[in-house]
């Protein structure tokens, strides 16, 4: 892989607080490498406008290896940019040529409210798991881990729903600013097991009201989250949802 | 001043002993308890919401916007437990006893045990969240083998594990934080420990969004605030993790043991450049079937597929026959340095080896072939098929480092190199993870107990989830019992008072320097003295080195800083600038410690104290202790020994060939 | 948890559409078959239409199939509020756009449901005024026709007639266009929300959409069209 070094512009989204209103800011930075992140890229400009006596621009990170979900740019309008199944902080500059502009902006929802410039507030995806995003067992009184065998396919599908990291690019991805990808990880995560199966009614009715409560969307499946999404979590999950979410309700005992 | 509190009676039923004897709190009183939990990982997730589900009034907090972004979230490999499911000879013994051996006999033996014998019920507890482990087609759990074990006792989800295991306390602490028995506070960082009296009784917090310093009470405070290798600028760790939690509770009073026990783990991505800001992790597993060599000639800049096979230099499996690539994390670390700066380092940087797959595709490939009945398969189709068969297994890993480096790992060699990645030293505590202040707990990384001077592969995951699911529960009651007594104290207290103050001088005074460089230059010069000198090697003159110009970078850092922007906002800058203050001072007391340390154990290796053959030479007579340093006065440390007893494990050379 | 609840969240509303939706896809099968008897005609000149009129005539004097009509107008209706509620309060959902859209992980007519839900409606007001209108209420243009003794509307004239001028044919052509985009992204859509999620399902039932979708478009562009340029009739 040829290495080499260009100058960008860079179009970034700067907002003091969320009381405030924001706007575009245009900078130049130089000597770019194309070895380098786009996170390291933002910390280049960020030391550039620190020696100019400016404030940096405030963004969310934290593994840098593609993991923890916290990065969350919205780039040249893509979430974590031009890549497929790929995160910000595993964006590499190689995606960019000399010359290029590139505009930067926070994850856009009202369920996502900016706090500042890049960073917003997505406490609304931990209140979503508050409403039965787990599996009501106390610390102590679990069986042996074998004692309950669980087939083979629905363990990988478990897994493949499991390993959503929650960083929100499907609701910035998703014309409606619907978490139903998010959320659907979550319930076929644990409709898929049987450890699952005693909450898995309540688990979705509640989890379904809390997330309209937060103020998402409605999913219209264009598919935008899924192709969107880091970890291709699959649109499948929120057919399934569905199908729990009506089982549930007609179900209902009340 | 240390007094670990070990129960005494045999060594295999301490732990029941301790369980039996110990005092508790009755439902009513946990109820009028409050407990802090700092930081959310493995440890602190699990003990708050263990603790929850006992009835404590918890209140947890983290740095980051979710207690699912903790940095337990990036553990690869998977977690240990001597389950025995391969009915290949595991038990809670052998477990114990390869960890012992693994952290080269610096560790407590009766923690270790009990890390042991808790294990197996981790799993059990993990698989009735929901954590998906991986399975066998019968349905039942299924587990590979780790470095430094003969026994296949590591369970995983995929390369996923810690996030698996993470995302299950994170489910277990969202479900008492809907009860109400945890208040969460993220986007919180904890600046300093309250202590009345002696006693740990809360803590001041700052609010990283309002910028606005908080006081918390507590009964007792538990810091479960993971590890300190950023400390080297470059680690494996998240760029939030930091030592400030466990650099406070150190100076107000508790101990920080074996500081310069750090683990350099042999894979990983190498640096490409200045502009590095961490480095990334390749899973242990790959050494499995990849093999590490550099040329034979030094400065060889043919490209690594133009190296001919007599040419090359597989310098572990010609220094190690008897593990070859599969020597310990420590041992092949140190390994690959020896080789890069005798000049035969590969890479633009010179600073690599390579790790091969060529061999282990032509092999699955002709095994592939063979299944299939394709006797005469050709070379292409046998690489081919070989390709098939590594990406099955370690597909993601690959294109992990596709993304990073733009190379093809299929067609050319990887690129590796040792990096900072987890820390054996911490704070000290007792067999009730009680530092040297009462009232104050820690657990997982930010405590030093269990893995001695060097970390297996998978345990970190099971200490984390011990300490939190399994042990404080029982040792924290012991301690509340005492408590119920005592009803919370108004944060307006004296020492609430004062303790903000405190804070919040050492923040205006920050803010006030106005100079010129920033704070991120500043944490990289740290970072390079701390890895040139108190890195993989270490020597007398180097640390001797190393300690005054840290001294002296400290004085510039509070003379010459420029941090942007104000103090009632979220201000990035001001929050690193907090971080970076107290590395500076751990660096110190790092550079000390192995200074003071004149041995090499584990991840220790001191140049001068090392077998002809270059191998880590241990001091057992002079060194078999753990080194815990009270804070005194800036620059100043009193050492005091815990000496390690070995009752039932007779310590002897580690020997790999 | 109540009705309400049910069909007043966000999942609760998008069952609506995928049952109001594939009763419509049901209905458009049903409409589609009955119209297609119009090309009778291409087979016997003579025919004048007499099969298309019969089973024109089945549908409109049927108790059942008037009680039903009921049912697909509140199905319509409700298809046409809940869309526009939808649409409306999920624009709602970002106050603050972005500079730059995301386009490519979705199909534009994906994300176009509500427009060509107008396009529709604003062809189907027309041809409601045409046809349905004329029929149920004003007779307004229809002849009486007779077969075996029992008269009733000529409707198949009624067509003839209306199909002459150029832009109407071209009006139910855009409006015809506009269903096949709705129904190709409407028709797999509505059985995910109903909850179909085995991939050996979803993947069949997204060809079925695409080929009902482009079946039925061109089903219902060929009459107007074949009576324009005087194939049949």
């Amino acid at each position: 892989m040829e290495h080499y070094h260009m100058n960008l512009n860079l179009k970034v989204w700067r907002q003091k607080n969320s009381n405030t209103k924001g706007d575009f800011k245009t900078y130049q930075v130089k000597n770019i490498s194309s070895e380098m992140s786009f996170l390291e890229m933002f910390d280049v400009l960020n030391e550039q406008l620190i020696s100019e006596g400016e404030e940096p621009v405030a963004f969310d990170h934290d593994c840098r290896e593609g993991i923890c979900g916290m990065c969350s740019m919205y780039i040249n309008g893509k979430p974590h940019g031009p890549w497929q199944a790929n995160t910000t902080c595993q964006l590499h500059m190689r995606a960019f040529k000399d010359g290029d502009t590139i505009v930067v902006e926070p994850w856009r929802a009202n369920a996502f409210p900016v706090i500042k410039d890049l960073t917003v507030d997505r406490t609304s995806f931990d209140r979503i798991i508050q409403a039965g995003g787990y599996i009501s067992v106390n610390t102590g009184n679990a069986v042996d881990g074998n004692a309950l065998p669980i087939n083979k396919d629905n363990a990988d599908n478990s897994f493949a729903a499991a390993m959503c990291i929650g960083c929100g690019a499907c609701v910035a991805a998703c014309k409606n600013s619907s978490a139903m990808l998010f959320l659907s990880a979550k319930v076929s995560h644990l409709a898929l097991l049987p450890q699952g199966e005693p909450e898995r009614k309540t688990r979705v009715l509640n989890m379904v009201a809390q997330m309209d409560k937060e103020g998402f969307g409605a999913c219209t499946n264009t598919g935008a989250c899924e192709a969107t999404c880091p970890k291709e979590i699959s649109l499948t999950n929120i057919a399934r949802l569905n199908a729990e979410y009506l089982s549930a309700s007609l179900s209902a005992e009340k | 001043m240390l007094n670990a509190k070990i129960p005494t009676g045999p060594l295999e039923s301490k732990w029941a002993e301790y369980k039996g004897h110990c005092k508790l709190v009755n439902p009513a009183n946990k109820r009028k308890l409050e407990v802090i939990v700092v930081g959310t990982g493995l440890a602190g997730a699990s003990a708050a919401a263990s603790l929850g589900e006992l009835g404590y009034k918890v209140k947890a907090f983290c740095f980051q916007d979710s207690p699912r972004r903790a940095h337990s979230i990036a553990a690869q490999g998977g977690i240990n437990a001597a389950k025995n499911y391969q009915n290949d000879g595991d038990s809670v013994f052998r477990l114990f006893y390869d960890t012992i051996k693994g952290g080269d006999y610096r560790a407590r033996e009766a923690n270790v045990h009990r890390l042991s014998e808790v294990s197996a019920n981790i799993i059990d507890q993990c698989v009735a969240q929901g954590v998906p482990f991986a399975r066998e087609y019968g349905g039942l759990l299924s587990n590979r083998s780790f470095g430094g074990t003969q026994v296949q006792r590591t369970f995983y989800a995929a390369g996923q594990t810690g996030q698996q295991l993470l995302i299950g306390a994170y489910q277990a602490l969202e479900r008492q934080v809907a009860l109400g028995n945890v208040t969460m506070y993220s986007r919180h960082e904890m600046l300093e420990v309250v202590t009345i009296d002696g006693k740990a009784r809360g803590i001041i917090a700052r609010d990283l969004v309002s910028g606005k310093l908080e006081r918390h009470f507590g009964h007792a405070v538990l810091l479960c605030s993971g590890g300190y290798g950023n400390v080297f600028y470059l680690s494996t760790n998240a760029m939030g993790s930091n030592v400030t939690a466990a650099w406070k509770a150190h100076k107000k009073g508790a101990a920080f043991a074996n500081p310069c026990f750090t683990q350099i783990h042999p894979t990983c991505i190498p640096v490409s450049g200045d502009h590095q800001s961490k480095l990334t992790l390749m899973s242990e597993s790959l050494r499995n079937d990849g093999r590490i060599w550099v040329p034979k000639k030094q400065n060889d800049t043919r490209k690594a597929t133009d190296i001919p096979e007599e040419e090359r230099d597989y310098y572990l499996e010609r220094r190690y026959p008897a593990f070859g690539n599969l020597v310990p994390r420590d041992v092949a670390s140190r390994a690959a340095k020896e080789r890069c700066d005798a000049g035969y380092g590969v890479g633009s940087s010179k600073q690599a080896v390579y790790l091969d797959y060529a061999d282990a595709i032509l092999r699955y490939g002709k095994i592939e072939a063979g299944k299939q009945g394709r006797v005469n398969a050709s070379q292409e189709e046998i690489i081919a098929l070989g390709k098939e068969v590594v990406k099955a297994k370690y597909g993601n890993l690959f294109d992990m480092y596709e993304k990073i480096t733009g190379e093809n790992p299929y067609e050319v060699p990887m690129r590796i190199y040792p990096a900072v990645h987890y820390t054996m030293g911490g704070l000290w505590v007792d067999y009730e993870l009680q530092t040297t202040v009462p009232g104050l707990y820690a657990l997982g990384e930010a405590n030093f107990s269990d893995h001695g001077a060097n970390r297996l592969g998978a345990s970190a995951l099971m200490q984390g989830l011990a300490d939190g699911y399994f042990v404080i529960p029982y040792t924290l009651g012991n301690y509340l019992a005492d408590e119920i007594y005592n009803k919370s104290i108004e944060t307006s207290h004296p020492a609430f008072e004062q303790a903000e103050k405190a804070v919040s001088d050492r923040i205006h005074q920050l803010m006030s320097i106005k100079g010129k460089q920033s704070v991120e230059s500043f944490h990289k010069r740290l970072g390079k003295i701390m890895w040139d000198k108190c890195g993989m090697a270490r020597n007398k003159e180097g640390l001797e080195q190393a300690i005054k110009e840290i001294q002296a970078l400290k004085k510039e850092f509070w003379s010459d800083v420029r941090i942007p922007g104000e103090i009632n906002e979220m201000n990035t800058e001001l929050d690193k600038a907090n971080r970076v203050a107290d590395f500076i001072e751990l660096g110190e007391l790092m550079c000390i410690d192995a200074l003071n340390r004149n041995e090499s154990c584990g991840g220790h290796f001191r140049e001068e104290f090392q077998t002809p053959d270059g191998e880590a030479l241990r001091d057992d007579a002079g060194y078999m202790y753990v080194a815990a340093w009270e804070f005194k006065g800036e620059h100043q440390w009193d050492l005091h020994k815990e000496t390690l007893n070995y009752d039932v494990i007779k310590p002897t050379q580690r020997n790999y060939k | 948890m109540t009705w309400k609840q049910v069909f007043t969240s966000s999942v609760g509303k998008k069952l609506v559409m995928g049952l109001t939706g594939i009763s419509l896809v049901l209905f458009l099968i049903v409409h589609a078959g009955i119209n297609a008897c119009v090309f009778a005609d291409l087979a016997d000149p003579n025919e004048n239409g007499e099969m298309f009129n019969k089973a024109a005539h089945f549908m409109g004097s049927t108790v059942l199939i008037r009680i039903m009509e009921i049912g697909l107008f509140a199905g319509i209706i409700l298809h046409i509020f809940q869309g526009y509620l939808l649409t409306l309060e999920n624009k709602q959902k970002r106050a603050v756009g972005y500079a730059v859209t995301y386009k490519d992980g979705s199909k534009w007519y994906s994300r176009s449901m509500g427009l060509l839900g107008t396009l529709i409606l604003i062809f189907l007001v027309l041809h409601l005024y045409h046809f349905w209108v004329s029929a149920r209420f004003t007779h307004e243009g229809l002849a009486p026709v007779t077969y075996n003794g029992v008269e009733m509307h000529n409707m198949f004239a009624l067509m003839q007639a209306t199909f002459t001028e150029w832009w109407i044919i071209g009006v139910y052509t855009a409006g015809c266009i506009s269903l096949a985009y709705h129904l190709a992204h409407g028709f797999q859509s509505a059985f995910r929300t109903l909850g179909v999620h085995n991939k050996r399902y979803t993947t069949l039932l997204t060809s079925v959409g695409y080929a009902y979708s482009i079946i039925i478009a061109l089903a219902f562009i060929l009459m107007p069209l074949s009576f324009k340029l005087g194939w049949i009739g």
